[in-house]
């Protein structure tokens, strides 16, 4: 089998759908471990990219998730890749030659004017209704083949938490999938320049389609469950939610440090030992010196962090999924707008007094771009643990102990240099407000989804993805700047005779003194 | 048991929590917005099913002045600020 044939016998598909609809966890369910999670380029927008092979035909599939989106119409870089994509606007992705359009069963109206939106591009279209199994037990009655007959497009049940959820959409795509080859071959694919948004009588228009259909197919608006008023009424009280937000947010801080600092203590002690071990393996010499003092202790310095990550993002990813995170944004949205920041930015500003690289990596929740660039340029500002000792060392030489009526020196300058943080954090973040188009106004328009449990597999999924990322991405250039840093104060080698330390000899010596 | 519809006409930024109305327009006023500037906040929320007729609820509202709300819609719930619940024309519903 030549190159050509192998790229004709794979097959394109994007998966769109709503935020919040179950996209990823079909995702994962159609992938399992064959995903790869990189950036479009040049945007901090995740590209997911996994492939599957059907049981029956042998047929490889390349699946692209595309970022949720609520319209074609985009009004953030998410949504814009996803639109630019699914025209072939993007260069280097091809336009995908199947659009799966993941709808929420629970959630119909907003998801199938969407997919009367997609359908405008021309692109064939498989409509996957996910959490099927929670409208069914909630009642709501669909027709779903008079459904897929007003829609003109095969509908198909997917269960995406549940194994074998995604069988009969595996099995519908194999049935399209013929004859789409033979469509692109012929050039009848959609035609990119041929597409122009929809107008705002248009957009009117589609939702009074999307009431027909729905009507037609015997479909009732799923009323507001008696849970999750009850429980909205306590969250997203202006006073009881505050409370409820700050007890949560103690557990996580506690949790990430006390849960963390077990597995940090071994990977400390085990790059310690490891790095003796290769100390006395190895004669004394450069290798032994690149070996333990850059390379492991490079290492170390990049491993140690992944504990507090992994806590940290198992409750993020846990309060993402539940639903929750957005009524956090929302309880905060005029604390953090006061600074010009979006509510959304609490979290990661707020983790990074735990440390600044996990908060950094919490800010892909943010959706707009420049919200999210502000918040990753603030949160190093937050005092990180990593800093309290040294803040400890540096009061405990040069500040006395006296007392300040009730209080101590020393304490109030700890507060006082945390405080420096915040307020630095806030100007920072005025004046990035000024520099970025003189207080844009961005507005909320924010959902609330219903309250879910968390899928432990998806959590699972998330966690290895963020391990990764944590680990090559950040890892590498933690990594090569370690080695950079040894070979700095290794080169050159001090002269023979030498009184000083090594470390006077070197470059970054050379340098220290300069300075 | 009837409901009584023909309330007063005012915007979404005047409701307070529990109020009901039915959505009258949605005001453009043209600006667009966001990072690639393509939308307007109108045609955003009338994506999101703020289209004339549509029955909404008010089922939270934050301190102080119940900005930002958080508004029941066509089975989904959104928060939005003032700012932009000032473009949603509603005729409130007298129970």
């Amino acid at each position: 089998m030549d190159a050509g044939v192998e790229q004709a016998a794979t097959l394109r598909i994007a998966l769109i759908g709503l935020p919040n609809c179950g996209k990823t966890a079909l995702f994962n369910r159609l992938t399992g471990s064959h995903q790869k999670v990189a950036n479009y380029p040049g945007v901090t927008v995740e590209r997911k990219e996994g492939s599957f092979t059907a049981p029956g035909s042998q047929r490889r599939y390349r699946v692209l998730d595309l970022p949720g989106t609520y319209s074609l119409n985009p009004t953030t870089l998410d949504e814009a890749i996803t639109r630019d994509l699914a025209l072939g606007r993007l260069a280097g992705e091809p336009q995908p030659q199947l659009v799966v359009l993941v709808a929420d069963a629970t959630h119909l109206r907003l998801s199938m004017r969407l997919i009367l939106d997609v359908q405008r591009l021309g692109l064939p279209i498989v409509v996957a209704l996910n959490m099927s199994d929670l409208a069914r037990r909630r009642g709501h009655a669909l027709d779903r083949a008079r459904l897929a007959e007003e829609l003109g497009v095969p509908v198909v049940d997917t269960v995406a938490v549940s194994s074998g959820g995604a069988d009969e959409l595996i099995a519908q795509i194999e049935r399209v999938a013929p004859t789409l080859g033979a469509a692109t071959a012929a050039g009848a694919a959609a035609t990119p320049g041929a597409w122009v948004e929809p107008t705002a009588a248009e957009v009117a228009q589609t939702h009074e389609r999307v009431r027909h259909i729905l009507d037609a197919a015997g479909y009732r608006e799923p009323l507001r469950s008696r849970f999750v008023a009850r429980a909205d009424r306590l969250v997203m009280h202006p006073l009881a939610g505050m409370f409820v937000l700050a007890a949560l947010l103690f557990v996580i801080f506690q949790a990430v440090f006390s849960w963390a600092a077990a597995p940090m203590d071994w990977i400390d002690a085990g790059v310690a030992a490891l790095g003796e071990a290769i100390g006395t393996a190895l004669p004394e010499g450069l290798l032994r010196s690149l070996l333990v003092d850059g390379v492991i202790a490079g290492l170390g310095s990049v491993v140690i962090f992944l504990p507090q990550i992994l806590v940290l993002f198992l409750f993020i990813l846990a309060l993402e999924d539940s639903g929750y995170l957005p009524r956090a944004a929302y309880l905060l949205d005029r604390v953090m707008g006061s600074v010009g920041l979006s509510g959304r930015a609490f979290i990661p500003l707020l983790s990074s007094f735990a440390c600044a690289i996990p908060g950094i990596m919490a800010t892909r929740t943010i959706p707009h771009l420049r919200d999210r660039i502000a918040t990753i340029m603030i949160a190093p500002l937050m005092t990180c643990s990593a800093r309290l000792p040294v803040y400890a060392l540096l009061i405990a030489a040069f500040i006395p102990a006296t007392a300040v009526g009730p209080f101590n020196l020393q304490g109030i300058v700890l507060f006082a240099l945390y405080f420096a943080g915040i307020v630095a954090a806030m100007a920072v973040g005025w004046v990035m407000k000024r520099l970025t188009g003189g207080g844009d106004y961005r507005p909320l328009l924010l959902e609330l989804p219903d309250y879910q449990w968390p899928n432990l597999r998806n959590l699972l999924f998330g966690l290895w993805e963020r391990a990764q990322i944590f680990l090559v991405r950040v890892g590498g250039i933690i990594l090569a700047l370690t080695i950079l840093l040894w070979f700095f104060s290794t080169f050159p080698a001090p002269p023979a005779g030498a009184t000083q330390p090594d470390i006077y000899y070197s470059i970054a010596g050379l340098i220290g003194r300069a300075l | 048991m009837t409901t009584v519809t023909t309330g007063s006409t005012t915007t979404l930024a005047a409701l307070r929590r529990g109020d009901r109305a039915v959505v009258e327009r949605v005001a453009d006023d043209g600006e667009r917005f966001g990072d690639t500037r393509e939308s307007t906040i109108a045609r955003r929320l009338l994506e999101l099913g703020f289209v004339p007729g549509a029955a909404l609820e008010i089922v939270a509202s934050m301190w102080p002045g119940d900005d930002p709300l958080a508004v029941r819609i066509g089975g989904s719930t959104f928060a939005l600020r003032h700012h932009e619940a000032r473009a949603v024309h509603v005729r409130r519903e007298v129970r």
